[in-house]
């Protein structure tokens, strides 16, 4: 992320604006979720300031933030206590147990979305493969996956990266029968496999099919330190998905498939400063990047609300997918990739 | 009494004793044969808690497979008893006093299979506890439990309530000690008397009506697991109705198989004739053609909106395997049992006439069982974004342990069944008597 829209930068109260801005699903979200005086509270609250109540892990957050000292900025991006003058270290290992209010209720006064440039995109999968290393994924799985589309005769075919959409109303958490899978403030769906018993209803209620399940024995890396931030060290008999990587986010970087696309195909950022940043370092205005081109969401008619747009694949700057005419079917008039069922 | 009741009483204390007898040869064949698939249905759950659900078919795109569909098939069967005796019950047909005591015991034991078929889809059996401590009424889980167990509850209630006359007539008829000593204890001090039957009889019609929303709930919110979601085919309004439908209609198939097979097995002739298997047969033609007119509307919708999503799944459907098994269905499990049914109405003799339901009544649970198999995994199998263009091919094939799992519950479902039939009269013998003194023995349907 680069520095016009690093966490540190929006201070106390800063945000609050940008947020009346397009902070419409957001705000509509709080009266929803009830969680109206929450947001209040949270509006005052910078990301500095959680840091801070992830560092002491005790007191509320408007407490901390209004009793101390209000961090300042150095020219170099780093946060500095005004009164020491010393660096703020920030938080090297972020955990929680799971169940901590802070894991459930996410970071405060953000609204994490993800823009894809299907014109961007060639089809690399370096977002995959940095994904799974840093999520520890078995080979076969793959929480960003890249989809080659067909189109039709009009339309040529084109890459279609999916990670989890973090859908503003979820399907998935809500027929989560124990609260495992949740929706936090900041728009991101994470679960809990410390408490999901592995009924596999959000994977059946997915319509975007972004769900994976451990169906056997897992081999972890690490054993120890599991938050739903980071989603592992992951467990037998459990649900897992695309997290958006807030472990990262907290630590104020992009995501690991956003660092990673070298096409810059891939941007990161917050819906309420309206800025999304991509692996080169550009930062583009969120509503102006939509507005120009053309960004949608996919299946936006099933009313998800996903939190990931995607820029139409309009005069690609790659080659298109080559597709295997024999081995494809068309059925449809948008994606022509239905095989016939025959050996299943 | 009248001689005629006193006749029939007589008859039945002894054709219900000779059905406790447990010393035939073919009953241990039979107890047998039941626990062998029971056991290697145990080694199978053991095998699969042990390696995690990878031994099943299932994958992250198919997701719920055969468990999901025994779970709703059994839950069917349950609806055997409350339409058979609630229903029937509350309107009053004499036909159905012998077959009362057989359909409820057959929903109580069809929930308790079907229930822990969840239990054992689940990845995490350990965790069962999570559903109380952190359960939210958000899930259609949690109203599926919730309508479940009072379902069980009540169908216990009422199977319970309906036998303590039952256990005082045959408390001191009884041979086996422990079997005296049982119904003693159950019996509650129940003497038959005017008095006692007329609180029994006020129980039982209240707790009929209860008993018909409540079923009525389960099977809805059963089809709600599915149609809550949006993916296509389980979206959609209709299946609330047309599940409690499929229910009642393979209930009541399963009820005359058992009807069929307990009259063979315990030679029950004089109590279960053609009095009420024709009954039974017309209701089954009603019961059929419903279902028919529902699943008709269902694919038709689907597949001439020509929703995209829609589209490929009626590819998958009537394509391939499934495409097989749903012609089978409607050829040989939905039409070709009512052309049965309807031959074995019209028809003036007896002769094959019960193997001709037993024919028809098989197939269409064959039929309705492939049906929510067809409802499950085909679904699962249509993604919104086809998983070829990821390169993946969706498929499902359930492994043996699955089958041996589901042969075990079955199993276990009739070995319930067959031990509740050793111990308690498998024919509501108060009933019979009761309806002979107010309808008249021609309408009760029994021979004396």
């Amino acid at each position: 992320m680069s520095d016009q829209c690093n966490p540190q930068s929006c201070g106390c109260g800063s945000s609050r604006a940008s947020q009346d801005g397009d902070g419409d699903t957001q705000r509509r979200q709080f009266l929803k979720f009830g969680f109206a005086s929450f947001a209040a509270m949270a509006g005052a609250v910078g990301f500095h300031s959680f840091e801070a109540k992830a560092q002491s892990k005790k007191g509320d957050a408007k407490g901390e933030t209004c009793g101390g000292p209000t961090p300042a900025l150095s020219t170099s991006g780093k946060l500095i206590d005004p009164i020491t003058g010393k660096e703020i270290e920030k938080e090297p290992h972020y955990h929680s147990h799971a169940g901590n209010k802070a894991v459930r209720e996410g970071i405060p006064n953000r609204k994490w979305v993800m823009v894809i440039d299907l014109a961007e995109c060639d089809g690399c999968e370096k977002c995959t493969s940095s994904c799974s290393k840093a999520h520890n994924t078995p080979p076969e799985r793959q929480w960003i996956r890249v989809f080659k589309m067909s189109g039709t005769a009009e339309k040529k075919p084109y890459w279609f990266p999916k990670p989890c959409f973090q859908c503003d109303d979820p399907p998935c958490t809500r027929v989560c029968p124990v609260d495992a899978t949740f929706k936090r403030q900041d728009g991101i769906v994470l679960i809990d496999n410390e408490r999901c018993i592995g009924c596999r209803f959000c994977m059946a209620a997915c319509p975007y099919s972004t769900r994976y399940f451990n169906w056997g024995p897992v081999k972890n890396v690490v054993e120890a330190g599991y938050t739903p931030e980071k989603s592992t060290p992951r467990k037998m008999g459990t649900v897992e998905k695309c997290d958006f990587c807030p472990d990262m986010l907290r630590e104020g970087k992009l995501p690991h498939c956003a660092t990673a696309c070298t096409m810059g195909a891939i941007m990161f950022g917050d819906a309420n400063e309206d800025a999304v940043t991509d692996a080169k370092g550009r930062t583009y205005r969120l509503s102006k990047l939509l507005a120009e081109k053309g960004g949608y969401r996919y299946l936006e008619e099933l009313g998800t609300k996903p939190s990931v747009y995607y820029l139409p694949a309009k005069n690609p700057t790659y080659d298109p997918p080559k597709i295997d005419e024999s081995e494809i079917k068309e059925v449809a008039m948008n994606f022509g990739f239905a095989k016939e069922n025959s050996n299943v | 009494m009248s001689d005629l009741a006193k006749k029939v009483e007589h008859q039945s204390i002894i054709d219900m004793n000779e059905s406790f007898r447990m010393d035939g040869k073919g009953f241990k064949l039979w107890v047998g044969f039941l626990l062998v698939i029971i056991l290697v249905a145990m080694a199978a759950y053991i095998y699969q808690l042990t390696s995690g659900l990878r031994v099943t078919g299932m994958g992250n795109y198919v997701s719920w497979g055969m468990y999901m569909t025994n779970f709703v098939f059994f839950i069917g069967i349950s609806h055997a008893g409350t339409l058979i005796s609630a229903i029937l019950r509350v309107t009053g047909a004499p036909w159905r006093r012998p077959i009362t005591r057989m359909a409820e015991a057959i929903t109580l034991f069809a929930l308790m299979i079907g229930a822990p078929m969840v239990m054992i889809d689940m990845g995490r059996p350990d965790r069962v506890w999570h559903v109380f401590a952190y359960g939210r009424l958000n899930s259609p889980i949690l109203w599926d439990i919730l309508s479940i167990t009072t379902y069980v509850s009540g169908s216990l209630m009422y199977l319970y309530v309906a036998l303590i006359p039952d256990l005082a007539i045959f408390v001191d008829k009884v041979k086996a000690p422990w079997q005296r000593k049982l119904f003693q204890k159950l019996s509650l001090g129940y003497k038959n008397t005017p008095e006692q039957e007329k609180i029994l009889n006020k129980a039982l019609g209240a707790m009929c009506i209860v008993i018909i929303p409540v079923a009525i709930s389960v099977h809805t919110v059963v089809s709600w697991i599915f149609s809550m979601t949006l993916r296509p085919g389980w979206h959609s309004t209709i299946f609330g109705p047309y599940f409690v439908v499929g229910a009642i209609f393979s209930g009541t198939a399963a009820i005359i198989t058992a009807m069929i097979v307990f009259r063979w097995a315990y030679g029950l002739k004089k109590y279960l004739t053609m009095v009420h298997f024709k009954a039974l047969g017309k209701l089954m033609i009603a019961l059929n053609a419903l279902y028919i007119y529902f699943t008709v509307s269902e694919y038709l919708t689907i597949w001439y909106g020509r929703h995209e999503v829609d589209h490929r799944l009626m590819e998958v459907i009537t394509s391939g395997i499934y495409g097989k098994m749903w012609f089978f269905m409607w050829a040989f499990c939905l039409f070709l049992p009512l052309a049965l049914t309807v031959w074995f109405v019209m028809k003036k003799t007896e002769k094959y006439s019960l193997t001709i339901m037993m024919v028809a009544t098989i197939l269409i649970n064959i039929g309705m069982y492939i049906k929510r198999y067809l409802i499950i995994v085909p679904t699962m199998m249509t993604t919104y974004i086809p998983a070829e263009a990821a390169g993946v091919k969706i498929s499902y094939m359930p492994t043996v342990i699955e089958w041996s799992i589901t042969f075990g519950g079955l199993a276990m479902f009739m070995l319930l069944y067959t031990m509740f039939s050793k111990i308690f009269p498998i024919i509501s013998v108060f009933e019979i008597i009761e309806g002979i003194h107010q309808e008249g023995i021609e309408k009760v349907g029994v021979e004396a």
